[in-house]
This record gives C-alpha cells, sequence and structure tokens, in this order.
C-alpha cells in the first residue's frame, strides 16, 4: 500500500491554480510529519511539459499527468474517473483540493464514489492522534480536518478514522505556497487516460467559456477597507469604495453585506470567501463572526469601526473605533487627504 | 416532453441570524434559539424545477428531505409554490448522518420515489454546513452527470439540457443529457411566491410524524378531508421503506467523525479606543501616515 498524501492540482489551461500550489506546499508538510511521499495530479490537455515546473519544486515525489482532448476545460465525470482509478489503484491516505468551483465538484462526486469521508473548506489541517471512546480504539497520524461550523458559531476538528483517502478541500489564500527546491528532482509520469476514463464519461459538453483574470487583488492587497452588515446599504459601500481610493486600498466583506446585497460575491473575506494577509486591515460595520475572522485575522494592523463596543471583532483589533461607519468613514477620508499632502 | 424531476430540499437553522443565545454556556449550539426554515439556495433550486413544470406540462415536481417531522414543513411551502408533492425521508437510523451518508439515504429514496426521474434539482449548498457536497455525491452514487454552480438553464428539450452556470472568475455554458443532478447557485433567480390557491389546498397537508405521538389522522378536526383528498397525507419514508443498508445510514454510515468542537474565543489584543470625533480620528490618521502604516 502507498500510502502516500496526494493533491489534486486545478489547471486552467496550461497555468497551474495557486491554490493547488498552496496545497502542495501544506502536503509536503503533512508527508514529511507522516515520512511518506508527496504526489501530484494534474489533467488537462496539452499541459505535459508546461505544467511539471509550476509543480515540482514545491516538493513533489511523483506527479502524474493525464493529458486528453476531453479532459480540458474541466468537466465532472472524466476528471472524477482520473481520480477514483487512481486512487483505487494507489491508495493514498490523504488527498488535498482547492475549495473553489472545480474541488467543490470533484471533490465529492470522489468521495461518495470511494466511500471516504470529505470535509470542506478547511481553515487548518494537522496530524494527530484519535480516540474513539466508543470503540475503545486508538489511531495514530490521522489527519486533523479544521474548520469553523455551524454559521461560524463553533470550530470544529473532523476526522476520518477508518476511510482512505481522507480528504479535504482548502480555499485559496488559506495555506501558503513556498517553493522547496526549484530544482526538486520528482518522478514524472504521464498515465495513459484511456485506461482511466472510459470513452461514455466524457458527457458534458462545454459550449462556452468566459474566464476573466479576479476583478479584484485582494488576495494580494497591502490595505483593505473591508465592510458588514452594518454599512447597511449599496450606498454605504460607495463610500467605503471612495476611502479605498483615497488611500490605495481594496474593498472587501463580510458575508453579511455580500448575502444582503451590499456587493459582489467575489469580495467576500472569510473562510468561505478569499483570505486575506494585508498590512492594515479597516473593518467597518463588521461584527467580527469566526469565518469572517477565519480570513483575516493574520491582518497586520487591525482597524474596527463600529457603533457596537461589544463587537467581537473589537478583541482582535489593534484599533478600536466607536463610533458609526458614517461619522467616521468620511473623516477618516478628510484627514487623510489633509496630512497625507 | 414531460419530465420527472425530483427537488432535494433541506430545513436549516437559520445560521444567518445568530444571536448571542445561539450557543448554550456549555459550548453546544443552542438550536431551539434558531428558527428553522427552507434553506435559501434550496428555494432558488425548486423555482428552477418548476418553471420547467411551466414549459413542459404534465411534469411533476417531487420534494425529497430527510429530517425530523417537522421538515415537513418544506414540502409544504414547496407545494404552496407550485410543487406537486414530496416525501419526508425519516426514520432514527438516518441520525448523525454526515454528508456521504445523507446522499446515500437521499439516493436510496429517489431510486425508489421516482425510478425513471429526469432531473434531480437541489441548492447549491445548505447554511448550516456550506459544504456543496450533498449534491455531487447523489449524482455519484446513482451515477448520474451533475452540474454544480447553476444559474439558469437555457434550454430542456429532447432530453438534452443545456445549462449557465458559474465558474471562478466567469462563466460557462454546458449542454449534457438527462437524466442529470443540477445545484443551484442563490444568485439564480429567486424563488415564486407563495399561490393563494395552493395555500388554500395544501394548508392542511401533513406528514404521519407530525401528528401527535398515539393519534391518528382519524381524530384530527378535518378527518373527512384526509380520507377524500389523499394529496393531504405527505409521503414518509423510513430506512427499511428504501431498503437502505443500515450500515450506510446515520452515524454508522458516516466515515467523517467530529473529534472535537470548540467555542472561538479571539485572542484579545491590547487594543486603542478611540472614539469618532475629529480628534481622534485625525490622531489616528497622522499616527498610521508617520510609521508608514499606510501612504
Amino acid at each position: 500500500m502507498a500510502n502516500n498524501v496526494f493533491v489534486y492540482c486545478e489547471i486552467e489551461g496550461t497555468k497551474v491554480a495557486e491554490v493547488s500550489q498552496e496545497l502542495l506546499t501544506k502536503g509536503r508538510k503533512l508527508a514529511n510529519t507522516l515520512g511518506v511521499q508527496l504526489e501530484a495530479v494534474a489533467a488537462g490537455y496539452q499541459i505535459t511539459g508546461n505544467v511539471e515546473s509550476q509543480i515540482l519544486p514545491y516538493g513533489v515525489d511523483k506527479l502524474h499527468i493525464f493529458d486528453a482532448e476531453g479532459l480540458a476545460p474541466y468537466t465532472s465525470k472524466p476528471h472524477t474517473a482520473v481520480l477514483v482509478n487512481l486512487f483505487k489503484q494507489e491508495e493514498p491516505q490523504i488527498c488535498l483540493m482547492g475549495a473553489d468551483v472545480v474541488g467543490r465538484d470533484l471533490g465529492p462526486r470522489v468521495s461518495s464514489a470511494l466511500k471516504s469521508g470529505l470535509t470542506a473548506d478547511c481553515t487548518s489541517l494537522e496530524i494527530g492522534p484519535h480516540d474513539d471512546k466508543k470503540l475503545g480504539k486508538h489511531y495514530d497520524n490521522l489527519l486533523y480536518q479544521i474548520r469553523p461550523a455551524f454559521g461560524g458559531n463553533i470550530v470544529a476538528t473532523i476526522v476520518n478514522p477508518e476511510n482512505r483517502p481522507q480528504m479535504a478541500t482548502v480555499r485559496s489564500g488559506v495555506m501558503k505556497a513556498e517553493v522547496l527546491d526549484p530544482n526538486y528532482k520528482g518522478e514524472v509520469i504521464i498515465e495513459d487516460v484511456a485506461k482511466y476514463v472510459p470513452e461514455a464519461e466524457y458527457v458534458t459538453k462545454v459550449l462556452d467559456r468566459h474566464v476573466e483574470a479576479a476583478k479584484n487583488n485582494l488576495k494580494g492587497a497591502p490595505i483593505i477597507v473591508a465592510g458588514g452588515y452594518g454599512m447597511g446599504s449599496k450606498e454605504g459601500f460607495d463610500m467605503l469604495f471612495e476611502l479605498a481610493k483615497v488611500i490605495h486600498a481594496e474593498v472587501g466583506a463580510s458575508r453579511a453585506a455580500v448575502d444582503a446585497g451590499f456587493c459582489d460575491h467575489d469580495l467576500q473575506i472569510g473562510q468561505t470567501g478569499v483570505t486575506v494577509r494585508p498590512k492594515v486591515y479597516i473593518a467597518c460595520g463588521i461584527s467580527g463572526a469566526i469565518q469572517h475572522v477565519a480570513g483575516m485575522k493574520e491582518s497586520g494592523i487591525i482597524i474596527s469601526i463600529n457603533n457596537d463596543e461589544n463587537a467581537p471583532i473589537n478583541t482582535i483589533a489593534d484599533y478600536v473605533i466607536n463610533g458609526t461607519v458614517e461619522e467616521v468613514v468620511p473623516k477618516l477620508i478628510k484627514y487623510y487627504k489633509q496630512n497625507s499632502k | 416532453m414531460s419530465l420527472k424531476i425530483v427537488v432535494l430540499a433541506k430545513q436549516v437553522p437559520d445560521t444567518r441570524n445568530v444571536g448571542p443565545d445561539a450557543m448554550t454556556p456549555e459550548g453546544t449550539v443552542n438550536r431551539a434559539a434558531l428558527p428553522a426554515i427552507f434553506n435559501p439556495e434550496d428555494l432558488n433550486a425548486l423555482e428552477q424545477a418548476l418553471r420547467l413544470k411551466d414549459e413542459n406540462p404534465g411534469s411533476t415536481v417531487t420534494i425529497v428531505t430527510m429530517g425530523p417531522g417537522r421538515a415537513a414543513e418544506v414540502i409544504r411551502e414547496a407545494m404552496f409554490r407550485g410543487a406537486d408533492g414530496g416525501y419526508l425521508l425519516t426514520d432514527r437510523a438516518f441520525a448523525g448522518a454526515d454528508t456521504l451518508a445523507t446522499s446515500y439515504a437521499l439516493s436510496t429514496a429517489i431510486k425508489h420515489v421516482c425510478p425513471d426521474v429526469d432531473l434531480i434539482i437541489g441548492g447549491r449548498q445548505a447554511i448550516d454546513g456550506d459544504t456543496a457536497q450533498v449534491g455531487p455525491q447523489v449524482a455519484e452514487k446513482l451515477g448520474l452527470n451533475q452540474i454544480t454552480y447553476t444559474e439558469e438553464i437555457l434550454s430542456c428539450k429532447d432530453g438534452k439540457i443545456t445549462v449557465k452556470r458559474h465558474i471562478d472568475g466567469g462563466v460557462e455554458t454546458v449542454e449534457t443529457a438527462l437524466p442529470v443532478v443540477l445545484t443551484v447557485n442563490g444568485s439564480a433567480a429567486p424563488c415564486r411566491p407563495r399561490n393563494a390557491k395552493l395555500v388554500m389546498k395544501y394548508k392542511r397537508a401533513l406528514a404521519p410524524m407530525e401528528l401527535v405521538p398515539g393519534t391518528t389522522f382519524a381524530e384530527l378536526p378535518y378527518a373527512d378531508q384526509y380520507e377524500k383528498k389523499p394529496y393531504l397525507v405527505l409521503g414518509q419514508l423510513t430506512c427499511a421503506d428504501v431498503n437502505a443498508d443500515l450500515n450506510q445510514c446515520g452515524l454508522a454510515g458516516s466515515p467523517t467523525k467530529v473529534k472535537n468542537v470548540e467555542n472561538i474565543v479571539f485572542k484579545a489584543k491590547e487594543s486603542k479606543v478611540l472614539t469618532g470625533s475629529d480628534e481622534d480620528i485625525n490622531g489616528l490618521i497622522q499616527e498610521l501616515l508617520a510609521n508608514h502604516t499606510i501612504g
């Protein structure tokens, strides 16, 4: 039994997704802790010769390449067949994938076919022991899949004691990508796609496809102005865009603000949105549900503007401004303009 | 062409409106403090199903939901909006199910109530778990193709369906053959409101589980209605009814186990507390500019 750690690499054209590189970095660490190898899976079209250099340097010991016309763009069934059949043969103990549209489409199918456990949107992954008190059984070296749950009111640690692989999805930006060695010598295996994917699996035709580069640069922004439900309206957000423009920041939002329709979905910061690590995070009318905090707690300086002095976010803020956003945000704009000249 | 459509719906605690009493002092979730609602994206799913029914006369929309007796509320709610009926999948054996065990139970129920289903439509995810896993897991268990993140069904005819879906950073239009499982985004068309005539027609619909234990429909004030109008007795299925393998249901069929649950306590930082006065804001800006935090 191979028992290695696997990462499914998501590929757009010939570019490996950042989230996959983040997971390769994490996967390498998990593999080291477990004393096993890290393997990666890349499936797409005309990717051979293009993706190796984006994958191996993260410390990948074995890269399985599936290169066939029907594998790009991504559709559910062929990619499911790739992983299910590969995993039946290789028996990984852990499989990680990005918690984006592709990973969230693919992960559950694979877990359903293999009857293995899958935990979505993990914010932390660790290795540790587990005792099942009911069964009186002890397990070593399980994957702790840690995620906020139940509307972010609790943080749960999930384990899959019996079933393999232990599967988890992680959002982009939650883990950090770090090249281990630019010349890392990993083995590349060009797999025979037809052996894994029967012709009958190619059942979805992609008629039309528009992908644009992200409209915002939240992930890399040094300063973020984020608005919550307390902004009250779309117009409230206009004020944040103005502040952001003045201080050269990007605008983000909490889920409550997105759900209320105050701003675009891709501005969402938090467990089910983007994870950010800016130098300065200005939280405007954000109470600080744990899912939101999960996505911004590593910010350098946190400034919270809230009229509720007991807002949970205030406990992690470096500066707490007790006041309404309507009062404070225009003043921030005004005094920045005055002082920065 | 008439279509057989199953809508997967879930009753969920409204985690979006969590008050301070949502957690007990022991750190467990106080479900009683959270109102139970129709999972929002399942309503978007229902709308897509009802539109197909409108366009394809003779089609049926059947709700399948899993939960305790009170979850039958979602079946009634869906019928008020145009669904034809539904089944409450309820059994102690289903308790404690993770997504895999849930999808197993739902897939056995679908095989039982609608073996020749054309479309299974559900919300992308439920707000109490946010996993988005059950739809694809049901599809895999039934050996069906899936289209997740559906925004709109563009056409559905001659056994083929064309769907616009959201992908990361864009949109995609895909075509596939029926039968298929769709999961629908919250940004898709909102569900139509209740129809007054349908509310009148179905307001007394009940699942057997909703009766006071030990009583029967015959003891209800409008007992004759349930005899004359069989559609007022909602479908109800147990583990045995759908021939489900007990080892794949509930806690026993769940590979994921909750190791522990922590109430989150933020590590408090020492923070500077300011007011919204001109003086304080001006001072803050000057401080941040002086130490090059901004600017």
